[in-house]
């Protein structure tokens, strides 16, 4: 089970600041994504996903585009979206992107879609908030039947039906992995087994070992529902830094400005800085020095049984020269150590005992 | 519209409500608010039924798996089942309810309303005296108590302590019926929060998403005070209820 985990890095492609706390261009954000990427590579992760948003502070708008750039410049990360916001988007569209996209990069090519959190999408692309949950519905159903098996006849209530439909390029059935990304919606875990797709769970705020039992619903579904027993994943907030000391004094700055604003919008409070310790202590920020947040890691990849692991990384406007230090220190140190520790007994976890109390 | 919505709360039945003391809980909602408020009430001792959308057997198992020992009903049995009723539904499908299913209950609103996630709702939007006057409105005979929904759902989970714990986290609950609110008070107290009477329903207004307590831990003295801050009328009683 250890042997088959994977390491993937999730970014909405922010426009960052420089080194004098100034933004940068958002194309130039772009341009240094890409350079990521390419480290990560470089350094041995295993993907490389992007976001979907329609804001100011994100640059990731056509993240199909900016991963078949990193598709011409690597050669055997996998490439994928982290989150596909599927209830606005097209699934033929959402085809005929990852189908080119797995063509460029001979076969790399993968998906995690969900709903999304952030809505912006919805007025933009002139759909309503009320379909919310029957525009996922429907979507998700044909994408997969685009995904699996062609030629396609189709009809519903949000796109034109289909008939006998064939779409280029064509790829193998299965081909492209399709995850589906869940925050904490039972209905959308039992969604996922219903259909065959592994999970990704968004675990960004709280204890992570809270989501076990949604593992575990997600196991008895697709049991009940006739399925093979299939991966789960994680997707989570982080940064490393050489100390424990530097990755938190690099990190909360931008953890406050970011979450202060998505707070503003949402309703919630501005987040403080005991708030951002607790998160970094036995919440979802892995955020430290290789060695903590390889423990930590390997921690939740026990409890929660997982076969991936994507960190959504630098949070914030953290300039990009730091970025692709995290990058280095996340592929060369924190991913080996990680794998020692699991190949390892398990330890006795003082952790998780102590916060049960 | 206030005079409206008065007027409607006298019609309901005052002369036979009472304060419900038995330990059984509906709730109408099975998303992650629904499943995590069931779980805890599971263990607070209570009898729960709960329901999703659709007929029972669609979230038997999410229910068996994420809160054992509730029961996974539709919601008309949840509404036979208890005298309280949580309404845990994503904020504007509670008009697809019919106006007559929670007459005589203690319906707890747990919904919120927050434009960039829910859409444009210009009624909600509008509500001067708080979306739960316009639950109310929407469910004349209901027993209406805005609460529980100050906290994310994995935070009231980790925010639960035992009665006289220091620094507990306390909840609000705003409602015209204070027999009503006693009732919710006794339910938050068994969950693991301390209680805060918050006055009448428009004062839910200040329990509301709009910069106040929303997704804050408060101990019942800080709670108290910003309700009392926020409110437009005075309140019956603030302080922990014993």
């Amino acid at each position: 089970m250890i042997a088959t985990l994977e390491f993937g890095l999730d970014t909405f492609v922010p426009v960052t600041v420089d080194e004098d706390g100034l933004p940068i261009d958002g194309a130039q954000a772009i341009r240094n994504t890409i350079e990521e990427a390419v480290l990560a590579e470089a350094v041995g992760i295993d993907s490389f996903n992007v976001g979907e948003h329609y804001r100011p502070e994100f640059m990731d708008s056509a993240g199909h585009v900016i991963l078949a750039a990193i598709a011409g410049r690597t050669e055997r990360i996998r490439l994928g979206t982290a989150v596909t916001v599927l209830s606005t988007q097209d699934p033929v569209r959402l085809y005929t992107e990852s189908a080119t996209l797995d063509a460029i990069s001979n076969g790399r090519a993968q998906l995690i879609v969900g709903r999304g959190s952030a809505i912006e999408s919805f007025p933009l692309f002139g759909f309503d908030l009320a379909d919310y949950e029957e525009l996922y519905e429907e979507k998700l159903g044909l994408l997969v039947r685009l995904l699996r098996e062609q030629p396609v006849t189709w009809s519903g209530r949000f796109r034109s039906p289909l008939t006998n439909q064939v779409l280029s390029p064509p790829i193998a059935a299965g081909h492209v992995p399709t995850w589906v990304g869940v925050g904490g919606s039972p209905q959308s875990v039992v969604r996922a087994a219903r259909l065959g797709l592994p999970l990704m769970l968004a675990i960004i705020g709280g204890r992570p070992e809270r989501f076990a039992p949604y593992v575990e619903l997600y196991k008895r579904a697709l049991e009940q529902h006739g399925q093979p027993q299939l991966p789960v994943g994680m997707h989570t907030l982080g940064f490393v830094a050489a100390t424990d000391e530097q990755a938190v004094r690099i990190q909360w700055p931008h953890y406050q400005e970011q979450f202060a604003r998505i707070g503003e919008e949402r309703g919630w409070s501005p987040p403080t800085y005991e708030h951002f310790l607790a998160e970094v202590d036995h919440g979802s920020m892995y955020v430290g020095s290789p060695e903590t947040v390889a423990r930590r890691i390997a921690q939740v990849v026990r409890t929660l049984d997982l076969s991936r692991f994507h960190l959504h990384y630098a949070i914030g406007r953290i300039p990009h020269e730091e970025r692709m230090e995290m990058i280095d220190l996340f592929g060369r140190e924190v991913i080996p150590r990680v794998r020692e520790l699991l190949a390892a007994a398990p330890e006795p976890d003082a952790t998780l005992a102590g916060g049960r109390s | 519209m206030a005079v409206a919505a008065d007027h409607l709360t006298a019609e309901a039945p005052r002369a036979t409500t009472r304060e419900i003391d038995d330990r059984r809980l509906g709730i109408v909602g099975a998303g992650k608010f629904g499943t995590t408020l069931a779980r805890a009430a599971v263990a607070a001792g209570y009898d729960v039924a709960i329901s999703g959308s659709g007929p029972s057997d669609t979230i038997a198992l999410t229910i068996d798996v994420l809160a054992p020992g509730a029961h996974a009903a539709t919601t008309d049995e949840v509404v036979r089942h208890a005298d309280v009723i949580v309404l845990a539904v994503p904020t504007h499908r509670f008009r697809e309810l019919q106006s007559d299913l929670f007459a005589g209950k203690v319906l707890i609103d747990a919904t919120n309303y927050w434009p960039p996630v829910d859409g444009d709702d210009p009624e909600l939007a509008d509500a001067a005296e708080g979306t739960s006057r316009i639950v109310q409105q929407h469910f004349p005979a209901a027993r209406v108590v805005k609460s529980l929904n100050q906290l994310g759902y994995h935070q009231l989970e980790e925010s639960q302590r035992p009665h006289g714990a220091p620094n507990r986290i306390a909840i609000g609950a705003a409602g015209d019926d204070q027999l009503a609110v006693r009732t919710v008070m006794r339910l938050l107290d068994h969950l693991g929060f301390d209680p805060v009477d918050a006055g009448p329903l428009e004062n839910g207004v200040a329990l509301e998403p709009d910069g106040s307590p929303i997704a804050t831990t408060y101990t019942a003295e800080q709670l108290a005070k910003r309700i009392s801050r926020c409110e437009a009328t005075h309140s019956r009683a603030n302080g922990p209820y014993v």
